[in-house]
């Protein structure tokens, strides 16, 4: 198919541009295969350039033969453009209207992305599971690295590899896929280094009505449990829909209980969230989830197993945060980038379902939650608590935000490993993470006031304290021009902090060295 | 002294607000404080916590009923801490609960700890401490007097108006007959005076009170004093007359012979009505939504429902607005403003002060913020002896006070200041620590600055020789409360400040209303690294600084990145000195 076919009126001269805290900008609209361009012509002046998949919703009024067409992102920025004439105008809404609603994954944007930056390390290899089961060999023995699942029959939505208990072999775990909900197994998702318990994650188990039990799948849930050790297991369902599941201690009877918590499938349009508040309720219900399996595993030094219903929502949030809350090296850069990849690309969230649509679409929401902006929002809400323990800023998670909604890069493309593996994703696009990780990028996402902080960190989760994400949520809404400058001060008071510093160290040692070197000044003293 | 039944009591048990927790240790009542030291056996790993309550915060005292556990006493303060004690043994818990009501409720203002507390000052610096605040500089500094505006001799004596200052600056044209018939036309005499001038369009923002309307009443001198008002500004040929009421209750003190000026009688003004609720709809406000930020394990939609119903935040809005409205028409049409509501010491100080601050950058300065406290607030009258001693406390019996007449109005005051600080970070020398700290002292009785209703009240209880002054205690801590984004630069380019008021740039101030439910606050500052993840998620952890009023303390609080950096780069800076001379 040829974009051409879609494009009715490629150009409009006299274009007026509005956004909120912004001048107007005329200038001429042109609409290319992926993106809708407005530039002004001058040299000095701002281009716009959206993806069209970056579109969410699209409207058209008119006004004698002015007619202006409003376009709402996913990014949550709301442009208006007017455009002469009446023909043009209803051209060209149709074609965005057509771009942005193109379903082919094949014709997305990154396929056709070329970088222009140098790649120095490609993001596709970076985060590798078999290089994350070679950190987790050097602190334990009792894993190892299945592929019962290599060629994705198991269970579609999980990669090749996976990380289980080195005693149960594949084909207990081919029954045990049986028995969990889209076959997702139990997998190791976290290894807590200080005390060696773990969280899992599952899909729920496909008990029934009439309590059917599955011997491999108690068999495999013992395995990651210490003799005489209790394990929780934690459904984020409310208790109407959970299950009741059981975990054996080794060699006796006892009985995991079963923490429910309430969680919707958050299927409601975004910004109708925000405006009722349940949004807010939403993240403290998932911090606070999180902050509970935490807690099972760092306090009362028990392994947690978290399942929903698919396990690939909910629980991943829950899984990821509770990541981030125990382990420092989720905090860095780096490490947050081996998270998602861990804990939301190769764990099978179906980044394409769920993000096909945000706040604005009008169109009736079949797969779109905004799960992963929520997850986003909670460790927002971890970074506002603990400003100095976090490598990134706030930049940095909304950046991530974007990419997952539309991007130029090849990421966040389809539903699971399985399916990026078919698409030829490594092969045929750019990772985003190829491009974050340059010297230049990084500077810009890091967190001027980090300081490695090697320790378990507990966010508070009163609704006091959790704050509307206003970075996000009102982002093309305010004017943030004081906040920037003070955000620059504060850089600037930083680095001034750091020269003194080195300059309090450096005539420190001048003058420990002529104590030493001057005698004198030593027998007067 | 002799109040006190029980100095000590052993094995008491703080119970946490918010959570299961509670600390053991022991409580001790002194003349001026109640202090709560926790046993240091069962939490060797950090320093004991020490809480210390000075019996003038106290606003209630409450004895809950026997439980297993022992006797429960509850204890709200004015600076929003609230404490839940068990006593073991009965007897205790009442010999405390009843030394505490007495305590609380001082009967003469001789009982007030501003009249024992001693700094270790000398006279002399005391005196000195007083003289920082020079109003008689502040108008100088404003360009007053000057060929429109003069100093009028007329309330020497305060005769014309007792909860007035002595010196009062009024338009050159203004005789004294007409000054005194025109505070015969105002509520508690409260004729229009000069409170700010905007010297680069000579335009003037006076204050006074309701006049005395009725339903047709008219005096020929209150018309000639805002004529003259008027006549003083030749920039612009109105006055903005600006009722901080809303219509409706201005109409109704109509009835009572008092109300709002006739356009039709006056010349050449232009009459507004703002609408800022009055002090019994502001008290039941901040009531609600303290209720609801006291709710134990609050979920998220009851706290924002509880938010948004309560009206708080809706209220400092009305505030900002019409503090901007005052701006506006100042800086940018040129015309002089006069501000009144019914008695003008509540609403009017609020606007007239913060309109100010939005002008004058001087007043984003800690000097200049001082400054505007005094003049807005302390000697135009202000009541703080009946206003702000009790904020939501249910006690009759004030000194000189009457419940009906508490308010949290300069608290809203303070809020209003905050909500700004948040909008422009860079436009303010002092930080929000700054607000809390004069927060706590206005409740304190300390000092005496906020004693009394007004300065003649001061002036007979001779509060300049037998109290020090808050501000010199401020001024010598001066370094805790800068913010460390100030920028000069910054005043110098915006002079004035245009805050936006959509509703979501109105935030809860937790700082504030949580000032001492540790658990509520970000976990992580650079000042205290090393305490971070010490906490479980629900839990408050140690409270290490010794609150309350004694005066000697710094307070560092880790309240976000504000603060972060300054504590650190001003040590570091501190090294590098040492290092130097060593």
């Amino acid at each position: 198919m040829e974009f051409a076919e879609l494009i009715k009126t490629p150009r409009v001269d006299g274009v007026i541009l509005h956004r909120p805290f912004m001048p107007t900008v005329e200038g001429t609209l042109c609409l290319t295969g992926h993106h809708l361009i407005l530039s002004s012509r001058q040299d000095n002046a701002e281009e716009l350039w959206l993806l069209h998949s970056n579109i969410d919703s699209i409207e058209k009024r008119f006004v004698g033969s002015l007619g202006s067409i409003i376009v709402k992102c996913k990014d949550l920025r709301v442009i208006q453009l007017d455009i002469p004439g009446m023909e043009e105008c209803f051209n060209i809404a149709s074609s965005v209207e057509a771009l942005s609603t193109l379903d082919i994954l094949s014709l997305m944007y990154p396929f056709f992305y070329r970088p222009m930056f140098e790649v120095i390390e490609d993001g596709w290899n970076s985060f590798l599971p078999e290089d994350a089961f070679k950190d987790l060999e050097t602190m334990t023995d009792e894993w190892r690295l299945s592929d019962v699942n290599k060629d994705c029959t198991v269970c579609p939505s999980y990669p090749p590899l996976v990380a289980v208990p080195k005693d149960v072999d594949d084909d207990t775990l081919r029954k045990v896929a049986t028995f969990r909900h889209s076959g997702r197994f139990p997998v190791l998702s976290y290894y807590h280094k200080k005390n060696g318990m773990v969280m899992m994650r599952a899909g729920q188990p496909l008990t029934g009505t009439n309590g059917r039990r599955c011997k491999e799948d108690e068999k495999l849930i013992n395995a990651t449990l210490r003799p005489g050790k209790r394990g929780y297991i934690i459904d984020t369902r409310t208790i109407n829909l959970a299950q009741q599941a059981k975990a054996r201690g080794g060699g006796f009877e006892s009985e995991g209980y079963v923490e429910s918590i309430k969680s919707n499938i958050l299927q409601e349009s975004l910004i109708k969230l925000v405006e009722a508040s349940n949004w807010q309720t939403h993240v403290k219900e998932i911090l606070t989830t999180a902050c509970l399996a935490a807690q099972c595993i760092d306090r009362e030094g028990a392994s947690v197993l978290v399942h929903g219903t698919e396990g690939t929502d909910s629980t991943l949030q829950v899984t990821s945060l509770a990541q981030i809350i125990l382990d420092p090296a989720c905090r860095t850069i780096r490490g947050f980038q081996g998270l998602v990849e861990r804990e939301w690309l190769q764990a099978g969230h179906p980044f394409h379902h769920r993000c096909a649509q945000s706040a604005f679409s009008n169109s009736k929401p079949r797969q779109e939650a905004p799960v992963f902006l929520l997850f986003l929002d909670c460790v927002w809400q971890i970074l506002r608590q603990f400003p100095c323990s976090f490598e990134f800023s706030e930049s940095f998670l909304v950046l991530v935000f974007d990419h997952a909604y539309a991007s130029q890069f090849g990421t966040f493309l389809g539903n699971s490993t399985a399916e990026r593996a078919k698409l030829s994703l490594p092969e045929k696009t750019v990772s985003l993470w190829s491009w974050v990780n340059r010297p230049q990028e990084l500077e810009r996402l890091t967190n001027p006031l980090y300081e490695a902080n090697s320790l378990v960190i507990w966010p508070s989760v009163a609704p006091q304290s959790l704050l509307l994400w206003e970075g996000v949520f009102l982002r093309w809404n305010r004017s943030s021009k004081c906040l920037d400058e003070a955000y620059e001060e504060m850089v600037h008071i930083i680095e001034y902090n750091k020269e003194l510093q080195n300059k309090v160290n450096s005539l420190r040692r001048q003058l420990a060295q002529l104590e030493t070197e001057d005698p004198l000044l030593q027998t007067l003293e | 002294m002799e109040h006190i039944r029980t100095p000590k009591v052993e094995q008491v048990r703080l119970l946490d607000r918010f959570s299961n927790k509670f600390t053991n240790g022991t409580l001790y009542l002194t003349a001026t404080h109640l202090i709560f030291v926790e046993s240091s056996s069962n939490n060797s790993t950090s320093a004991a916590q020490e809480i210390w309550i000075l019996h003038h915060h106290i606003a209630s005292v409450e004895k809950l009923s026997l439980t297993t556990t022992g006797c429960p006493l509850v204890i709200q303060c004015r600076n929003f801490r609230l404490v839940h004690f068990v006593v073991q043994r009965e007897r205790d818990c009442h010999d405390i609960y009843s030394s505490l009501l007495r305590l609380l409720r001082p009967v003469s203002y001789q009982e007030l700890y501003a009249f024992s507390y001693n700094p270790k000052q000398n006279d002399q610096q005391r005196e000195e401490g007083w003289q920082i605040i020079d109003l008689g500089a502040e108008f100088e500094r404003m360009g007053v007097p000057c060929d429109q505006w003069q100093l009028t001799n007329v309330n020497r004596d305060y005769k014309v108006c007792e909860t007035y200052p002595r010196d009062l600056y009024v338009p050159i044209t203004a005789s004294k007959p007409i000054i005194v018939g025109s505070s015969k036309f105002r509520s508690k005499g409260r004729f229009p005076v000069l409170t700010y001038f905007y010297q680069e369009k000579k335009a003037a923002v006076c204050r006074c009170s309701q006049p005395l309307s009725g339903f047709s009443a008219r005096c020929l001198e209150d018309e000639s004093m805002l004529q003259a008002i008027s006549k003083a500004n030749h920039n612009s040929r109105f006055v903005y007359v600006m009722d901080t009421r809303p219509k409706l209750n201005a109409l109704a003190n109509r009835a009572a012979g008092k109300g709002y000026e006739n356009e039709d009688n006056y010349s050449n003004i232009r009459f507004q009505f703002v609408g800022i609720e009055n002090i019994h709809v502001m008290r039941t406000s901040l009531q609600k939504l303290l209720e609801v930020i006291g709710t134990r394990s609050l979920s998220m939609s009851d706290h924002l429902v509880g938010l948004e119903s309560c009206g708080w935040l809706r209220h400092i809005k009305a505030v900002i607005d019409a503090a901007i409205f005052l701006s506006k028409a100042v800086t940018v049409e040129g015309a002089s403003v006069l501000v009144h509501c019914s008695d003008g010491w509540d609403r009017t100080s609020q606007v007239c002060s913060l309109g100010a601050l939005l002008m004058d950058p001087y007043y984003r300065t800690i000097k200049g913020f001082m400054v505007l406290i005094e003049k807005d607030w302390i000697s135009f009258g202000h009541k703080f002896a009946d206003s702000v001693y009790t904020i939501y406390s249910t006690w009759c019996d004030q000194l000189d006070g009457d419940p009906k007449e508490v308010s949290p109005i300069f608290t809203q005051f303070l809020e209003g200041v905050w909500q700004l600080t948040e909008q422009f970070p860079q436009a303010f020398e002092f930080s929000e620590w700054f607000l809390l700290q004069i927060h706590e002292h206005v409740h304190s009785c300390q000092y005496g600055n906020f004693l009394g209703n007004n300065q003649r009240q001061r002036e007979d209880l001779r509060m300049r020789e037998r109290t020090h002054s808050l501000w010199a205690y401020l001024m010598s801590e001066k370094q805790n409360y800068l913010n460390p984004f100030y920028s000069l630069a910054y005043s110098e380019t915006h002079p004035v400040l245009e805050p936006s008021t959509l509703p979501y740039h109105f935030k809860f101030w937790r700082n504030m209303y949580h000032q001492f439910d540790r658990s509520m606050h970000p976990r992580q500052s650079i000042l205290k690294t090393e305490e971070v993840g010490e906490e479980a998620t629900e839990s408050t952890d140690t409270e290490r600084k010794v609150e309350g009023s004694s005066g000697s303390e710094s307070r560092k609080q880790s309240y976000g990145d504000v603060c972060v950096a300054r504590g650190s780069c001003r040590s570091v800076c501190d090294n590098l000195l040492f290092t130097q001379w060593s």
